[in-house]
């Protein structure tokens, strides 16, 4: 009898040492040269290859890249900060900068900016940088700028007798209806349902702002508003865009070289990505434009990525020297060469490959004219929300009415808890309008 | 050792996990779900507020609640009948004396349900994708114009359905089956001698002898199917224009994505519920059908 | 209908079920050996033109399937070993030992099991937070230490050892622990398989709880890692379809080594105790 029960008894040591390992591996300190690092979708792939010089200067630092992917990142970052797992320092959407700020999860930076020989705010694009200040309290530096823009078929549009993009929303309207053909499944322009970064730089070129009373109240019922959103959904109502989501949408790089769409509204990364994935006697075709306006040249939003240091964070002085090292202008021209990432710095454009890049002046041009989304931790819902409520208007479920004051609603009761914060002194830095 | 301590030390371990992680958790649940605990009271709990039914009156006032509930009694309503009638089917055929190779074929049917939802409903998602998925070819054989499957509200939850009866079908087969075998042959055998068809011994031997397995199966696949999650998490994050959003969709997206745990937390209580009373109606409809 | 129609129509009608049961497998398998891109053309494709094991290459060398995998098989191995000790104790406990209350302890039991686990979820992500087991392996592994189900389907074997057995070795004075590890185990065997086998599967499979407790992709599970390519990597079907295969083959293997213990333990679990 005894000896059939051995095999058990090993099988509960094995079963308890397994247990005691597995436990001990979770709650160890991890290493004290380890700087763990969060990046948002393709940056993670390019900064691999920055790595091993900085490591080289650093030799007590290694550094771990996670690569978050961009539709996980927002709820990552706020996963990690709920269960106190934040990383050292991280990429951050400037969109999401206020609501880690207002989280406390963020450590202020302006001292060792101050110390810095590096970092010198005034070489920074003026409203990108002011993005990383709320409150009076910086807490990133900007990485690299962002700003949704016109990608466009220049051969298609000659061949239909325009010469040059549009600069007026009523020009690109006109342009927008030459280039459609849904009936063999042409369209003007690609605008994924699911992403509002779109509709939003529409919204951010008007007089009104998108929240009113600081930040209390939703004011997507103004006539400014109501204007772009009428834009928008009239070119899908006008079959100049399909109502499609980016995920039916599957490549939309080939489907502009084939000229499925004649624009595409959207960010710098895909400079490369056209540059990599259409052939080499397509490359002439295809330019950039700045946003059209209203009534002229257009304002974008002034998006991008900063890079931020948690204030949970173990290695501070390390965090610190990795973001100095990626804000060197000779660093951020690399970045820009392997990525197509743009530079926050003036003086990262005077060199380099960007001087001359054609494909790359219409984003210098629109970044000086740029404007930040409203500096609430609840804005990226609040975003969603918005979009949500379009996509019902272009589904015509909604009138334009309707989903202007869905939108304020939905606005409204998301706002419901910041506003007793602000009016009761609650426990939290009020975030700069 | 003293009998009674010796049943409580081998009792304590599952006592002990039970308790911290389940039971202790649930009621907490209840508590947090009357509170407006989110990222303000995250990061400073002294933004926490006691709302009494607040989050409770807010969501019943909430269209995406309520389209959530829909989305979610669609789910159950069309794809429990579905995928117990799939199983019946199934195991009918594999109780006949007339098939051959059984174990293989039911080893076969079994399969999906020891898959892994995720990776399957991947494989469903491009199966059904619009331009260059297989049901869409096979449609087109046959001359019928493309669905968009997954990208049209009217036909995601659809597809989400057959994905899940596809997956889960096995299963249900498997306790189907056993309860055939165990009917005694000779009912049938006396069914055949009065000259009954095979459709009328289905309905009158078959159906009434199964009919406490059918019980017991209905209410697991239909709690089962309540918790509605991974499969649209995986195969269309909920869209398109939110229709294949479910209440624990809902409860994640509240929760774990915007951080409004009190909210969510109500949300799992009126999902719990909802099960509840939908299980309670389920045994006595089937009390009431035994008493007449 | 003659003998021989329905023959045919029986039969013919499985090979049809189980076509439609396979072919989603089959064709995922076959797609994963495929180029790039070799997919998506029209007509689909069913067979590779020319198999290679490149995407299953890609998976492991630059998305860190190796990760996923090892971390899979830690946590579901650990659940597996340590949450049948839980069960088979108290399995046990509630059919063999007396004591006070035990018949209404686990009809309470019983009843826990109308409260689906959900209800639970956000509050332990609070309880774990403050245990720092947030984004850990044991922030996976702890909650699923004990199930309702496993010491339902314990109990339900057990009651079938002889008293007699247990009295015999009690008067020849073994100490309950001895009579647990040498008499009631063997005993026990053949539940334990199937415990062992459902409890894994049940691990390896889950979803929803990982995908809220691992935070960070070094902790990541195979489903959670798929999931995750699946967002960034949508339009490479092909390499989708290798990682399906690295996460499904593990345990229909499993599965198909050991079905009679599994289908067994299914019929166990769902008779009325």
């Amino acid at each position: 009898m005894s000896c059939r029960a051995r095999p058990w008894r090993h099988a509960w040591l094995v079963a308890i040492a397994c247990c005691s390992a597995l436990l001990g591996s979770c709650t160890q300190a991890p290493d004290n040269h380890e700087l763990t690092f969060w990046t948002i979708g393709r940056e993670g792939e390019a900064i691999v290859k920055l790595l091993p010089a900085f490591e080289r200067a650093h030799p007590d630092v290694h550094v771990r890249v996670q690569q978050l992917p961009l539709t996980a990142a927002h709820q990552k970052l706020l996963t990690a900060f709920a269960g106190d797992s934040t990383p050292d320092l991280s990429q951050l959407g400037n969109t999401w900068l206020p609501e880690l700020a207002a989280l406390h999860a963020l450590e202020p930076l302006q001292a060792r900016v101050g110390r810095s020989r590096v970092i010198q705010p005034r070489d920074y694009f003026a409203s990108i940088w002011a993005t990383n200040v709320i409150d009076g309290t910086l807490y990133g530096v900007p990485w690299y700028v962002d700003t949704r823009l016109l990608f466009y078929r220049r051969d298609l549009l000659k061949a239909a007798g325009f010469d040059a993009p549009p600069r007026t929303w009523a020009q690109w309207r006109q342009q927008l209806a030459a280039m459609s053909d849904p009936a063999h499944h042409h369209y003007g322009i690609l605008l994924p349902t699911n992403e509002y970064e779109q509709l939003m730089s529409l919204a951010l070129q008007q007089d009104e702002p998108l929240l009113r009373d600081g930040g209390r109240y939703g004011n997507f019922e103004s006539a400014g508003f109501k204007r772009a959103l009428t834009f928008y959904v009239d070119t899908f109502r006008l079959q100049q865009a399909p109502a499609i989501t980016n995920v039916e949408a599957g490549n939309p790089w080939t489907e502009f070289g084939r000229g499925v769409y004649a624009f595409y509204l959207s960010g710098p990364w895909n400079i490369g990505e056209f540059r990599s994935r259409l052939p080499a006697s397509q490359q002439d075709d295809w330019a950039t434009a700045p946003l059209p306006g209203p009534d002229g040249a257009g304002i974008g939003v002034a998006g991008g990525s900063s890079l931020v240091i948690f204030r949970r964070s173990q290695h501070k002085e390390a965090a610190w020297q990795l973001i100095e090292y990626l804000s060197q202008p000779a660093v951020q021209q690399q970045f820009y060469d392997l990525l197509g990432d743009m530079p926050p710095r003036r003086s990262s454009w005077a060199g380099g490959a960007l001087r001359d890049d054609p494909k790359a002046r219409a984003f210098r041009e629109q970044l000086e004219h740029v404007r930040p989304t409203p500096a609430v931790p609840e804005w990226e819902r609040i975003a969603n929300e918005m979009q949500l409520v379009a996509a019902e208007a272009i589904a015509g479920r909604l009138t334009i009415d309707q989903a202007a004051a869905e939108m304020d609603r939905r606005a409204d009761t998301i706002l419901a808890k910041r506003r007793w914060v602000l009016d009761h002194g609650g426990h939290t830095e009020e975030p700069a309008r | 050792m003293n009998p009674q301590r010796t049943a409580w030390l081998f009792l304590a371990p599952a006592l002990v996990v039970l308790g911290v992680f389940f039971l202790l958790p649930v009621l907490a649940a209840l508590v947090l779900s009357l509170t407006d605990y989110d990222l303000y009271a995250l990061a400073d709990i002294r933004n926490l507020r006691f709302v009494a039914l607040g989050n409770y009156r807010e969501l019943l006032q909430r269209p995406l609640f309520w389209s959530a509930l829909g989305h979610t009694l669609y789910f159950v309503a069309v794809g429990v009948p579905l995928s117990m009638g799939a199983s019946l089917g199934a195991a009918m055929l594999l109780n006949s004396p007339l098939a051959r190779c059984k174990p293989f074929f039911r080893t076969a049917l079994f399969a999906p349900v020891v898959t892994t939802v995720v990776a399957t409903a991947v494989i469903w998602r491009y199966l059904f994708n619009t331009k260059y998925g297989m049901a869409n070819y096979l449609l087109g054989l046959l001359d019928v114009h493309p669905v968009d499957w997954l990208g049209d509200p009217h036909w995601a939850m659809p597809t989400i359905i057959a994905f899940a009866a596809w997956k889960n079908f096995g299963y249900n087969m498997i306790i189907f089956l056993a309860g055939l075998q165990a009917i005694p042959p000779d009912l049938y055998e006396a069914a055949r001698i009065d000259g009954a068809s095979p459709w009328r011994q289905f309905v009158h031997i078959t159906l009434p002898m199964l009919k406490p397995t059918m019980l017991m199966v209905g209410i697991l696949t239909v709690s089962g199917y309540f918790q509605l999650f991974a499969e649209p998490y995986v195969m269309t994050e909920g869209g398109p224009l939110q229709s294949t959003v479910s209440v624990l969709y809902l409860m994640y997206d509240e929760g774990f994505k915007w951080w409004n745990l009190g909210s969510a937390s109500a949300v799992a209580f009126l999902l719990f519920l909802i099960m509840f009373a939908v299980t309670v109606l389920m045994l006595k409809l089937s009390r009431r059908g035994d008493e007449t | 209908m003659s003998p021989r129609l329905a023959k045919a129509l029986v039969n013919g009608l499985l090979i049809g079920v189980a076509a439609v049961a396979l072919f989603p497998l089959l064709w995922m398998l076959s797609v994963s050996f495929m180029a790039p891109g070799a997919a998506s053309t029209l007509p689909p494709p069913l067979l590779p033109r020319h198999a290679s094991w490149g995407n299953y290459r890609e998976l492991f060398v630059h998305a860190g399937m190796g990760r996923y995998l090892l971390n899979s098989l830690l946590v579901a191995g650990t659940i597996t070993v340590l949450s049948l000790a839980c069960n088979l104790l108290a399995g046990y406990a509630f059919a063999k030992l007396r004591f006070a209350g035990r018949e209404r302890l686990f009809q309470a039991l019983l009843g826990a099991l109308v409260i689906p686990a959900q209800v639970a979820m956000l509050p332990l992500f609070l309880l774990l937070k403050h245990m720092g087991l947030v984004n850990s392996y044991a922030g996976v592994v702890v909650p699923a230490l004990a199930t309702v189900f496993g010491i339902f389907l314990v109990r339900q074997y057990a009651r079938g050892i002889p008293d007699e057995l247990l009295e015999a070795a009690r008067i020849d004075g073994a100490g309950e622990w001895r009579i647990f590890v040498q008499i009631v185990l063997p005993l026990l065997k053949p539940i334990v398989v199937t415990l062992a086998i459902f409890t894994f599967l049940a691990a390896w499979n889950d979803f929803m709880w990982p995908l809220i407790v691992l935070t960070g992709q070094e902790h990541y599970t195979l489903p959670i890692g798929l999931a995750s390519l699946a967002r960034e990597h949508s339009q490479d079907s092909e390499l989708m379809m290798a990682g399906s295969v690295v996460t499904v083959l593990p345990v229909l293997l499993l599965f198909l080594s050991l079905q009679r213990y599994y289908l067994e333990g299914l019929l166990l679990g769902s008779v009325k105790g």
